[in-house]
């Protein structure tokens, strides 16, 4: 079997003292939280850092906090809870959705909101073991020099591949990062680049400790993840949606955040914009959809073809804006998902 | 939440299948492993932990094709903890499961031929020094050419991935024609020509290959190793050790999943061992998921041309077939493949005249080989998705269509095999009925369809891989004065239930309980020789060499019985758990007293049992793969639902029947049935050995594409359908109890009825698997521009084939010969080295 290499260990049981650990370590120590992913990629040694620093013994990190003005959350809730959880309805309906088509039940059990929302961006050149790259003689984000998926690039072109990142832009969430320093609160649409590399903007001494989102009265959101099967695997698109409608039904605002067709989720902006005072009917949502398929330029590095992928786009935005108006899609998506959320 | 979809199961005897005289065969019966498994304590090969083992990693070639100019291992040699380093050189010579495909090395000497390739072994005291020191062997490369597809071996005959084959890079040429296939073509009222590609996919076992070597305490080689020919192991560690046999032992460890994956000698085997043996020290090897992807053996990608004439009411006047089969690197069960890949188009519908043309290259890619079905399921597809073609242009319902054509029972083919029970029709009127077909085929609303195809398969290849005329299984048996028996055997349990297989057929003859048994599978030291789980041989021929054996046994006792109850022995009965007089059931004996008796009477009683199949009418060149006792049939319905938009497919339902003969245990039958339904619908939908050539300016490189089994895409449980399984059970002479297989047949309907039900749904068609939403949606362009609604390929490319050996079939006074064979006058024993599963 794959090992993981050897590394230091720490379990830090406040956030004091873990972005203390982290302020004398910087780039040497990399927080472990549900290690679903993590684990993996450093036994394909994608990444190798000497140290390992625990946050599961710190409690603060596993808050819910619920009251009129908003939604705080730890981030390290594991997606399972949250998926679970009937507070997350209504208006945070897409993080719930968007928590509960995470990889397995097991997985799910173990991985985490923030593990979620820092999740490294993937490709098909990259996601390989030690000796699969060196037979491609590495690529650019780990130890070579090429892109393969546009070798003309000179950036790095992984795929975002978070679901909880585009569900949490939609709801406008903001995340709270710690450091010894201090601390700092982003628009996570601000957290991150479009860069498989340098994809985040979490600083390597900072904690992502908590996910903040102001209330949604009066918003339904929804996500909608396309992948091969009905469990188990990355997004290879979605698209997640909310919208504020007026009494009369018109929309009053919207957002529509494209995931897993770029190095970040995109924000729709456009494709929002254009509902904006309309109501949700055949010609809106037509409009939408195409704007918002512009934007999404997947790449040959994840599962599917390239084309098909941004058709589906236009496909994806499509349902769930006629969702948000009140459709029945239910067949729709559980044929796409196998799953269906009540 | 997803609603759980109940998967029902409907058995259906037929009157010939009495079982009112039989207590245990043919009732649904717990597996005799279910406890150990479900409860964790059945011992893989990986859960071997012996005291002072060391581990072992392979170091593997990072380019698809090169020479190796220089190894270096001093590096790794000096490491802590590392204990040996190995090299082609400590291992070289060359082995292969084929006689006639002796190409493998355990470590390669002076040649690469795909990533993944094992050029040196390291063995530490921990697996992580191990790995760590393989970056510290420096191998010096000089690179070849990639040849990464069949076309471009054809176009590409320098540099040679092997020094042997036909010629250039092509492996194995095949032409053999039974009957005028041209005049076939001219009595014809149409023809239809029809061009497929089916991609190669893996077994994906969940366990990864393992192995554990020692030198026991006598200076003689055990391994276990989660092999399924421990027999052929046997032979290859044998030969490259150049050691006796006899003083090797392998031990089959219960495989976590074969699929003709682990039917190969692995080079990781023959490393381990021959480290073991330096060091005198147990050594241990598990695979990673991306090793198991670089030992394949899998599913060939094959291209093929089907040309086949039909009379009006569908009746088929001729048949052409062409294959162009991507070997991989390395021969395996390779020239195996390439005839069955036209062997058993014959075995279904009636076929008069038939002419195949077949044609393996290498590439660079890790080798194929057999998986479930091994060289026929691609065959199928496009012969049954043809067959829905012709239907179509016949305007004959594609059931009602095969109802007038299937072959008849006890038939000799076109190509000479013999056939036993053929219940094909039975399938298809059952499958017919209870998916309400004919209220479905074209009526289904637009996006939803149905569609239905067929399938034969073998129930154990009727040749042995290397020639001999020895039985193909045995079976000893010891009675115990306990009132216990001991089944020994060497065949190996897979997860299909060969060892229920077993237990159930003695402890029917006997009368005992199947908890009675105690059962020694799968060590070549303990059990006679049993070829091996694959070719679906071994319910039928160790079933039978069990048989055999149970009734010698029950003979023996039944004599000392009759004499200590003084009546005639044909009157005894031997059940639950006791002998007695069935004139008179209360005088009798418990069967452990039977046991006592004949031991005071007789000594020690053991008894043997073997099997070899008939003899087959297939004398011609080739006509070694595909024999069978008898074979298996299956006829299967899936309806589909395509979104017309984006072409995304779901399979809600699949109903098929399956002519088993009889079902000795039929949960487990089930259990084969649906396997094979799900790993069908996988290669039917997504699954892919794909590889990824990079731009050649650029890199020779040609890896796997995603050697992981998160990205090589096979259904989950939540991609499964609801399945009706039908089993149909008319007792065949040939098999125990009337067995035939049900572990591949069931696999091969279900790709070509996805395909011929996608057609109904949306009216396109895609001659290529898998069947993927992509695929669909472009052909779907095409329907919509007016274009031929279809995907698949267009041409097949041209190959200078050799002169076809000609064989008159049966009804045209052929004896089974070619009639321009030049070979003929060499020996049989030559003529049999191309002998194969």
């Amino acid at each position: 079997m794959m090992r993981l290499p050897l590394f230091d260990f720490r379990a830090p049981r406040t956030l004091e003292e873990a972005a203390r650990i982290l302020d004398g370590e910087r780039a040497n120590a990399m927080p472990l939280a549900g290690g679903t992913d993590l684990l993996p990629n450093m036994k394909r040694r994608q990444q190798v850092p000497r140290m390992l620093m625990s946050l599961s013994h710190i409690e603060s990190l596993n808050r819910v906090m619920l009251n009129d003005s908003g939604l705080r959350l730890g981030a390290c809730l594991i997606l399972s809870e949250i998926a679970a959880d009937p507070r997350f309805r209504n208006g945070f309906t897409a993080l719930a959705q968007a928590a509960s088509l995470v990889a397995t039940p097991q997985i799910r059990n173990m991985a985490t909101l923030g593990g979620n929302i820092c999740l490294d961006t993937r490709c098909n050149y990259y996601d390989q073991s030690y000796e699969w790259r060196k037979s491609i003689n590495f690529c650019l984000k780990k130890d070579g020099a090429t892109c393969w998926v546009a070798p003309g690039s000179s950036k790095c072109m992984a795929v975002s591949s978070t679901d909880t990142g585009p569900a949490l832009m939609a709801l406008g969430a903001r995340v709270r990062l710690v450091s010894r320093s201090g601390e700092r609160e982003v628009l996570l649409s601000d957290l991150y680049n479009n860069d498989g590399i340098d994809y985040i903007k979490r600083k390597p001494d900072e904690i992502l400790a908590e996910v903040l989102l102001d209330s949604l009265h009066g918003w339904k959101s929804t996500y909608w993840k396309l992948r091969r099967r009905g469990s188990f695997d990355f997004p290879v698109l979605s698209v997640a949606a909310a919208v504020r409608l007026s009494r009369n039904n018109t929309v009053e605002d919207a957002r529509i955040i494209v995931g897993s067709a770029a190095c970040r989720p995109l924000a729709a902006t456009e494709a929002a914009k254009s509902l904006a005072g309309r109501s949700l009917d055949r010609q809106a949502i037509e409009e939408a959809a195409t704007l918002a398929a512009r934007i999404a330029k997947p790449l040959d590095n994840t599962d599917f073809d390239m084309t098909w992928r941004k058709r589906v786009t236009a496909e994806f935005v499509t349902y769930a804006l006629r969702e948000l108006r009140g459709d029945d899609v239910r067949a729709e998506r559980e044929s796409f998902t196998r799953y269906a959320f009540e | 939440m997803r609603k759980v979809r109940d998967s029902q199961t409907t058995r259906v005897d037929s009157p010939k299948a009495n079982r009112n005289h039989l207590r245990v065969i043919g009732f649904p019966r717990r597996r005799v492993d279910a406890r150990a498994k479900v409860t964790g304590q059945t011992r893989f090969a990986d859960d071997i932990f012996l005291p002072r083992m060391a581990y072992c990693k392979l170091l593997r070639s990072p380019h698809p094709h090169a020479r190796i100019r220089k190894i270096d291992t001093s590096r790794a040699a000096a490491h802590p903890g590392v204990y040996l380093v190995l090299t082609g050189k400590d291992v070289p010579i060359q082995y292969g499961i084929l006689p006639v495909s002796q190409d493998e090395q355990a470590l390669c000497v002076d040649h690469v031929r795909h990533v993944g390739d094992p050029v040196a072994a390291v063995i530490a005291r921990e697996e992580l020094t191990a790995f760590e020191a393989l970056d510290l062997i420096d191998v010096d490369y000089e690179i070849l050419t990639t040849i990464s597809d069949p076309e471009e071996a054809l176009a590409t005959p320098e540099p040679r991935i092997h020094e042997y084959g036909e010629e250039g890079n092509i492996h194995k040429l095949v032409a053999l024609e039974f009957g005028n296939v041209e005049q076939g073509f001219a009595e014809a009222d149409e023809i239809f020509e029809d061009t497929f590609f089916f991609q190669g996919n893996t077994h994906l076992a969940i366990e990864q290959h393992a192995s554990v070597a020692v030198k026991d305490p006598e200076g003689k080689l055990t391994i276990w190793s989660s092999t399924q020919t421990p027999h052929y192991l046997h032979r290859a560690l044998a030969k490259v050790l150049e050691m006796p046999a006899a003083h090797i032992r392998v031990i089959a460890t219960p495989n976590g999943g074969g699929f003709g994956g682990k039917s190969d000698p692995f080079n990781h085997e023959i490393v381990v061992a021959k480290a073991a043996l330096v060091l005198d020290r147990p050594v241990k090897v598990c695979l990673t998921r991306e090793e198991v992807f670089y030992c394949h053996r899998g599913r060939h990608p094959i291209l093929m041309k089907f040309k086949t004439g039909v009379k009006k009411d569908g009746a088929i006047t001729g048949m052409h077939l062409q294959t162009l089969i991507d070997g991989g690197a390395y021969g395996s069960y390779g020239v195996a493949s390439t005839f069955y890949a036209g062997a058993l188009q014959t075995t279904t519908y009636h076929v008069p005249r038939y002419r195949y043309q077949g044609c393996r290259a290498f590439t660079n890619k890790p080798p194929c080989g057999p998986k479930r079905g091994h060289g026929t399921p691609q065959p199928r597809f496009g012969q049954e998705v043809q067959l829905d073609k012709i239907a179509e242009k016949l305007k004959i319902d594609p059931a009602d269509l095969r109802l007038r054509i299937v072959e008849s029972p006890n038939t000799v083919t076109a190509n000479f095999f013999r056939l036993g029970t053929v219940n094909l029709a039975e399938c298809i009127r059952r499958i017919v009925k209870v998916s309400d077909w004919k209220e479905k085929f074209r009526k289904l609303p637009e996006g939803r369809g149905v569609g239905l195809a067929c399938s034969a398969y073998l129930t154990g290849a009727g040749l042995p891989i290397y020639w001999n005329k020895m039985p193909h299984s045995g079976v000893q048996l010891k009675f115990d004065r306990s009132g216990g028996v001991s089944i020994f055997c060497g065949a190996t349990e897979i997860g299909q239930g060969s060892d229920d297989v077993l237990a159930g057929i003695v402890a029917e003859v006997l009368g005992i309980d199947t908890f009675d048994i105690r059962l020694f599978t799968g060590d070549t030291d303990l059990g006679p020789v049993d070829l091996g789980s694959y070719s679906s041989r071994v319910t039928l021929m160790a079933g039978n060499a069990a048989l055999q054996a149970a009734e010698r046994g029950r003979a023996i006792i039944a004599d000392a019985i009759a004499e200590k109850l003084d009546v005639p022995k044909e009157r005894l009965c031997f059940a639950g758990k006791r002998v007695f007089d069935s004139a008179a059931p209360e005088e009798g004996v418990s069967f452990q007293e039977a046991v006592c008796i004949a031991e005071v009477r007789f000594g020690t009683i053991g008894t043997v049992g073997s099997y070899t199949p008939p003899k087959s009418p297939a004398l011609y060149k080739g006509g070694g793969v595909g024999p069978s006792p008898t074979y298996s049939y299956s006829a299967a319905v899936v309806e589909v639902e395509v979104n017309p938009v984006t072409g995304w497919v779901t399979v809600p339902k699949i109903w098929i029947a399956h002519d088993i003969g009889r079902a000795l245990n039929p949960t487990l039958a089930r259990g084969q049935v649906e396997g094979s339904v799900y790993m069908g619908l996988g290669e039917a939908l997504m699954e892919e050995q794909e590889f990824r050539r990079l731009p050649k300016k650029l890199s020779h490189a040609l890896v796997h594409k995603f050697p992981s089994i998160l990205e090589y895409k096979s259904p989950t449980s939540l991609d499964m359908p609801e399945v009706i399984t039908e089993l149909i059970e008319e007792p065949d002479p040939h098999g125990p109890f009337g067995a035939k297989e049900v572990g591949q047949g069931p696999l091969l309907p279900i790709m070509p009825a996805v395909a011929n039900a996608v057609y109904d749904a949306v009216g396109v068609r895609i001659d290529e698997i898998p069947i993927t939403p992509e695929k669909i949606m472009k052909a779907l362009a095409e329907k919509k521009a007016g274009r031929d609604p279809r995907f698949g390929p267009s041409h097949f490319p041209h190959i200078n084939w050799p002169e076809a050996l000609r064989v008159p079939p049966p009804w045209e006074g052929g004896d089974g010969n070619a009639v321009n064979d030049v070979r003929r006058g060499k020996s049989r024993q030559e003529k049999e080295k191309v002998l194969a599963p």
